[in-house]
């Protein structure tokens, strides 16, 4: 139960920082929101890279995996498990593979999104 | 106007700025309960008898499932005035950037008009990641190859 | 050189009608449009479209009132923000009647109305021209910021393009038979014009239109107060199209530092179409329509109920492309005024 407890905490804890940060730059700098996802899909990245992704998910978990920085992260892990199993092509074939649901979903679900709705105009 | 760095000075000291901290306030709360209710999905889905990873994925896949419908909907962009980066980041705000410009360009039509302006928003976060991967296993590769 | 342009016989404005969207008819000016679409559709499919048909619907109106025919008019100025002018060409093909397109980003009501007035007073050709412009919020978003349903904070400075169009019919005739302004109603005239200079100030935030705009109305403003030796105190109202109030307020420090002071003479139509207490406006309206819609449901009929009578009208512009904001560069302000008078 206290595990539970623990690991929403974290995922709330961690998730709402990863949010704050990207607030702070939206609001202190000329960033544009596109930037701010690019910039977290790199990073994510990074960390993955840097081995920081797998132990900061293992202790948030959706808290790491579910902002963007999660996209990035699975990408490292794809790319090394490629590179480790087919070698250079790995480099190639590794990162679309590890972000080809999430990538596949927002494209199919955009679709059809678009066959059964249309846009609004926005309120004031 | 005498001075164009003087005028521009002037514009940007008098520009209003954001209200930082109930911004951040939101994305906190905002963001944190998305990924909570990743977690949620997440308890749910192993409980299901779902193994770890695959459960991990159909969360962002659930996510981005159901922000393409608040997107479709007209909740979506209400919800993120308050939130700000609270939707953005998380995945929630990927699908919405790949959901909106295919509302948005249904009327130039179907094939090709959902289909490249789809991409708009969403596109330089894939090729970024694309890049930054690759990247590293390039640099990934040459260490094993050398020091291993 | 001298700037401004004086008639002598002035042309007259006969009627004035004005269209617009949802939340224009939720805004304090609301009940004065003559026509409102309540899903800012106009009857049609896409947003683009329906901008159109919002100009078209505003000319007819306009039209109507003073129960004149399309075919008489015998020149028709009009322009809105779409790329290659397509609302009006789109929206006003079937009017049938020889066609100016104009643009001077939201500066394009005053443009078209001094363009029309230089072409009355120098061609006996015409006897009635048309001026309208128009702005759709959705294709502006569409065309200029980001999707409709993204989801996304617009800055404190940001302002709201509105949803709205207004038509104006001129003439040169000294005492018009056939007005839309009612019995007893006198037709509002424009005694003089100044096309104004483009002033950069270097603004490179296009959430930040007002300061882009301010430093070009300050500088068409100082133009006519000196070139006139009038002074803000000499009219009723100063009105400008779009600045918000963050450009308002560059604008009033820009002309007291020149000695000019504006204080309460000075009305935005960018704060006056939404009501900033029901309505999350930011820094106000902006658009063609501002201004247009504005002049042609409120200001302009006071003026032919004899409530009004000397007043400025500055139409205020950025020149902006969102192509070249990427390349780095800066916003172009443009201001062009006319003094509207009733004798």
């Amino acid at each position: 139960m206290m595990d539970i407890f623990l690991s929403c905490l974290f995922a709330f804890l961690v998730g709402g920082a990863f949010c704050v940060i990207a607030q702070l730059l939206l609001d202190l700098t000329r960033l544009s929101p596109a930037i701010i996802l690019v910039l977290y899909v790199t990073t994510g990245v990074l960390l993955g890279a840097l081995g920081l992704y797998t132990p900061l998910r293992e202790l948030a978990g959706c808290g790491a995996s579910v902002p963007l920085i999660g996209f990035g992260g699975n990408i490292a892990e794809g790319i090394r498990e490629a590179v480790d199993k087919d070698g250079l092509l790995g480099v190639l074939s590794g990162g679309l593979t590890a972000a080809s649901s999430g990538t596949a979903a927002a494209l199919c679900f955009g679709y059809l999104t678009a066959i059964f709705f249309r846009a609004r105009p926005k309120r004031l | 106007m005498q001075n164009k760095q003087e005028y521009l000075a002037l514009t940007e000291k008098r520009a209003a700025r954001s209200p930082v901290l109930r911004d951040c306030f939101f994305a906190f709360v905002i963001g944190g309960l998305i990924c909570l209710a990743g977690q949620g999905l997440r308890s749910l889905y192993l409980a299901l008898g779902i193994e770890e990873r695959p459960a991990m994925t159909l969360v962002t896949v659930t996510l981005i499932f159901l922000a393409a419908l608040f997107t479709g909907l007209g909740l979506f962009d209400d919800l993120a005035r308050i939130a700000g980066a609270g939707t953005l980041v998380p995945v929630t705000g990927f699908s919405n950037a790949v959901v909106s410009p295919a509302l948005d360009t249904k009327s130039e039509g179907m094939i090709l008009g959902v289909g490249s302006k789809i991409f708009t928003v969403a596109g330089p976060v894939l090729l970024f990641g694309t890049l930054a991967g690759a990247l590293y296993g390039v640099l990934y590769y040459l260490y094993g190859v050398i020091f291993v | 050189m001298k700037r401004i342009h004086r008639f002598q016989r002035p042309p007259r404005i006969l009627s004035a009608a004005a269209a617009g969207g949802k939340e224009e008819r939720r805004g304090p000016h609301g009940e004065e449009f003559d026509f409102c679409s309540p899903n800012d559709l106009f009857g049609v499919q896409t947003w683009e479209m329906a901008e159109g048909e919002m100009a078209r619907a505003s000319l007819s109106f306009a039209l109507k009132k003073a129960g004149i025919r399309a075919e008489e008019i015998s020149l028709l100025f009009a322009g809105d923000l779409q790329n290659q002018c397509v609302a009006s060409s789109e929206g006003l093909c079937s009017v049938g009647a020889p066609f100016v397109g104009v643009f001077g980003a939201c500066s394009t009501m005053a443009e078209g109305l001094a363009l029309a007035s230089l072409a009355i007073s120098g061609s006996s050709q015409v006897s009635l021209a048309a001026v309208l412009t128009s702005s759709h919020n959705c294709a502006a978003e569409r065309q200029f910021r980001t999707p409709l349903e993204y989801g996304s904070q617009r800055t404190p400075t940001a302002q709201w393009t509105a949803t709205a169009a207004g038509s104006v019919l001129l003439t040169g005739e000294e005492n018009p038979k056939k007005t839309g302004w009612g019995p007893g109603g006198r037709c509002p005239q424009i005694s003089e014009v100044v096309f104004g200079k483009m002033v950069n100030g270097g603004i490179t935030d296009a959430a930040n239109m007002g300061a882009a705009m301010a430093p070009s109305a300050a500088d068409t403003l100082l133009t006519y107060f000196r070139e006139s030796g009038r002074t803000p105190a000499d009219f009723e109202l100063i009105l400008t199209g779009d600045l918000g109030k963050e450009g308002s307020a560059l604008l009033s420090l820009l002309m007291a530092r020149e000695g000019f002071y504006l204080q309460e003479k000075h009305v935005d139509c960018g704060m006056l179409l939404y009501d900033p207490e029901k309505q999350d406006v930011h820094c106000g309206a902006s658009g063609c329509g501002c201004i247009a819609s504005l002049l042609s449901c409120h200001f302009l009929p006071r003026m032919a109920r004899g409530e009004l009578h000397n007043i400025l009208a500055v139409g205020t512009g950025a020149l902006m492309n969102p192509s070249l904001i990427q390349q780095g560069g800066s916003i172009t302000g443009i201001a062009h005024l006319v003094h509207l008078e009733v004798r």
